[in-house]
């Protein structure tokens, strides 16, 4: 391990924390950034291991905010250690791990405990998120400081929504008295009542209860409020509409440390995909009208949306396979984020770069952590990538324990062919050069 | 009631020796069938009128076919009419109730959908809470299924007696003006009804509170009223939909009373309609919460005749899933 020197060579390198974008060497070495330089390398390193990466893109590994598996507690739909293999496939080098585990992780024990699960027995980085509430019941805030001590680097109900905003308003302060970021969904389960999909036309042809806008966008609203009020560093976990866009832009222009980020599925779907009640595009927020899509394509691309993630959400066919209103919400997208994304590069709807900075240095920034970025002494986490490599999602290749993709049968122009973690490599596409 | 009378019960060839097939295998809602297929089932069902109303009430083309009603959602008068339809025809019935609870606890619907389908029926009739549950295990079973109701999305059959009830009284469908009142948003029956009638060329109204109105509904219907009386006006068919007693707490509209008030039927409202309007409701019935009893029980009220036309719709169906020659996959 971090033994020999790596060279990758003839890549075109984009970083997009320092701007960097040119056809490139990257040198690595004791697992991290040794230099970065357009052109030929400068020289080859005794002993190194030199990689070829002509007609590739390397670009810093990604970092999913967005990620739920089922250690402990429900290893069958996924562990951590299946988790690591598909985000490894996927080219996403760390993740933050929902706390919606059983027992959900609301105490320093248990973040130690995911820690070192993790350590042991997976290839990219894990890193513990830890609950804002006891049992995400939304009504106790857990002890900030000591799961911060134990490891945890943000805080959030992952799934649920606190309703209160007083137990929201004592969170934020506390959270920033630690400064911890706060990542929070957005539902107002009273408005949301009974819905299971997007409230409109379609919902009312198949008889599916409603899911209005305002059920996002009132508690997104509040929010934001009281992150003004406590100074705390606020992420809306996951905008599904275009009022939602607008919220962020005006919050962004009033200053204080609020981003958003938006799931793969809000950007690569709508609501028609639900067609007839097709389980798998059942989620949470759920799949909007396509003026909705459009509005927070643009809201990615002009920057009131900072950051992509997979949502990565594993689910059994027992609980999925079910009339659409009774299955569970959620879809796994670890594999399929970056090419999913790429169909906005390819479509020339939001620029390479962009895309690419809301998956690796933005949600960095938000966690505070070195990863991201091909900063020299920075972690060596990248990937090469075959931007144009024609694949068609298969549900049995996917490599996560459940299969509930929104994907399958998708036709994607984009695949990851190695993945590095501290300079290692942790997967390469089969039949690859690299 | 005016009433064709075919010699028998046999398709109706449409006076001209056509018979239009019937090339599905499931009945799943009025979305899956155009506009002739809707003519002929309705012709068809005509043709089976007589069969109940004669002292022998059989018309035994089913005969040896198991029919299963798998009921998910307690119903006296549906599962009567599809017991009695299958029966005339000849069938094996057997009636299931599940309680969903049980159900959504331990055996999935597939499960259940898979050991039915073990027994080898020829057809099972379903109702369930959830939308489009029905058309979940009829991927999972190898005989033909009808919805009997699945959720707020369709009830096919109860749309077919509706349009046959009105064309045996008003002689068509094309160009009649239909004003559907009531709770739509949780309505199957408001929905397999707009759409049934939409292909048919009937103009559709529907009239409620706007809390009880579904977003988008202005794009099933004609038109879309939240005044009762303005809704009513010059309709030939007037079709009270029923209102579930929990929805008037206060949440979505503050009390029976009121609901009555302003979208009860009554003879002061009926009396804005056309004076030759007809009153349906597809039942259970509230009297005094959506319908004044004198309507309900009155000379304008075609209510029973739903319940028959129900009968004859449901043998119509039945025969032809069952026994249509060009049988095919839905």
């Amino acid at each position: 391990m971090n033994g020999r020197p790596l060279l990758v060579e003839n890549a075109r390198i984009v970083d997009p924390a320092s701007g960097f974008d040119a056809v490139g060497a990257l040198r690595v070495e004791g697992g991290r950034v040794a230099a970065l330089a357009a052109g030929a390398a400068p020289g080859v390193p005794e002993g190194a291991i030199r990689v070829d990466a002509k007609g590739l893109l390397l670009s810093p590994g990604l970092v999913d905010l967005r990620v739920f598996t089922g250690e402990p507690g429900r290893e069958y739909r996924e562990t951590l250690q299946s988790a690591a293999e598909a985000a490894a496939a996927g080219g996403v080098t760390s993740f933050l791990a929902m706390p919606d585990t059983q027992p959900v992780i609301d105490d320093g024990a248990l973040v130690d405990y995911l820690a070192r699960r993790a350590q042991a027995t997976c290839k990219v980085r894990v890193l513990p998120a830890a609950a804002i509430t006891r049992g995400l019941k939304g009504e106790e805030i857990t002890e900030f400081g000591l799961l911060r001590e134990a490891g945890a680097v943000a805080l959030t109900d992952g799934r649920q929504s606190i309703q209160s905003s007083a137990v929201l308003r004592s969170a934020f302060g506390y959270a920033a008295n630690f400064d911890l970021p706060v990542l929070h969904h957005v539902r107002d389960a009273d408005l949301a009542g009974e819905g299971v999909m997007n409230e409109g036309l379609f919902a009312t042809v198949l008889g599916l209860k409603g899911l209005p806008v305002a059920a996002e966008t009132i508690p997104l609203a509040r929010d934001l409020d009281l992150a003004a009020l406590t100074g705390v560093r606020y992420h809306a976990a996951q905008v599904s509409t275009g009022r939602s866009v607008e919220l962020m832009a005006a919050a962004k222009a009033r200053g204080g440390s609020v981003t958003a980020g938006v799931s793969i599925n809000s950007l690569s779907l709508n609501e028609n995909d639900v067609g007839a009640y097709r389980s798998y595009f059942k989620l949470n927020p759920p799949l909007r009208s396509e003026a909705d899509r459009l509005a927070v394509v643009e809201g990615l691309r002009t920057g009131a949306i900072d950051t992509i993630h997979s949502d990565h959400d594993p689910q059994d066919t027992e609980v999925k396979r079910q009339p659409f209103a009774e299955a569970s919400d959620g879809a796994v997208g670890l594999e399929t984020l970056l090419a999913a994304a790429l169909r906005l590069h390819h479509s020339g709807d939001v620029p390479l770069v962009t895309l690419l900075r809301a998956m690796t240095s933005r949600p960095a920034d938000i966690l505070g952590i070195d990863a991201g970025r091909l900063a020299v002494g920075a972690p060596a986490d990248f990937i090469l990538v075959d931007l144009d490599y024609p694949w068609v999602v298969a549900e049995a290749a996917l490599r996560s324990r459940s299969r509930n993709t929104a994907f399958e049968g998708a036709r994607l122009a984009g695949k990851v062919v190695a993945t590095y973690v501290g300079g290692n490599r942790v997967f390469a596409l089969e039949g690859a050069a690299a | 009631m005016a009433m064709a009378s075919p010699a028998d019960a046999a398709p109706a060839d449409h006076g001209l020796g056509i018979t239009i097939p019937f090339n599905h295998k499931h009945l799943l809602g009025i979305s899956q069938l155009n506009q002739y297929e809707i003519l002929e089932l309705l012709n068809r069902a005509e043709a089976m009128i007589p069969v109940s109303r004669q002292p022998r009430k059989i018309h035994p083309t089913l005969s040896g076919k198991t029919q299963i009603n798998l009921f998910f959602e307690p119903s006296t008068r549906t599962q009567a009419s599809f017991e009695i339809a299958g029966k005339r025809l000849g069938a094996q019935v057997m009636n299931m109730s599940v309680r969903t609870s049980s159900v959504t606890k331990g055996e999935t619907l597939i499960d259940t959908a898979a050991t039915l389908n073990a027994m080898r029926p020829d057809v099972i009739i379903v109702r369930h809470s959830a939308a489009g549950a029905v058309e979940l295990l009829s991927q999972k079973v190898g005989c033909s299924v009808i919805n009997a109701g699945d959720g707020a999305h369709e009830h096919p059959t109860q749309a077919l007696l509706d349009a046959l009830t009105i064309r045996q009284h008003k002689g068509r469908l094309a160009g009649l003006t239909v004003a559907i009142c009531g709770d739509i948003a949780n309505s199957r029956v408001a929905r397999s009804n707009l759409l049934l009638l939409g292909a048919m060329q009937v103009r559709t109204r529907v009239i409620a509170p706007r809390p009880l109105l579904p977003r988008g509904i202005g794009d099933l219907a004609t038109e879309v009223f939240t005044n009762m009386r303005e809704g009513l006006r010059g309709a030939d068919v007037v079709m009270m939909l029923r209102l579930q007693h929990e929805r008037a707490n206060g949440r979505l509209i503050p009390s029976v009373r009121e609901y009555y008030r302003f979208f009860g039927l009554d003879a002061e409202k009926l009396a804005l309609a056309s004076p030759d309007a007809i009153v349906m409701h597809p039942g259970p019935m509230n009297r005094g919460v959506e319908i004044d009893p004198a309507i309900a029980d009155g000379s304008r009220s075609v209510i029973t005749d739903q319940v028959e036309m129900g009968v004859a719709v449901r043998m119509a169906v039945l025969d032809s899933l069952l026994t249509d020659p060009s049988q095919a996959s839905a």
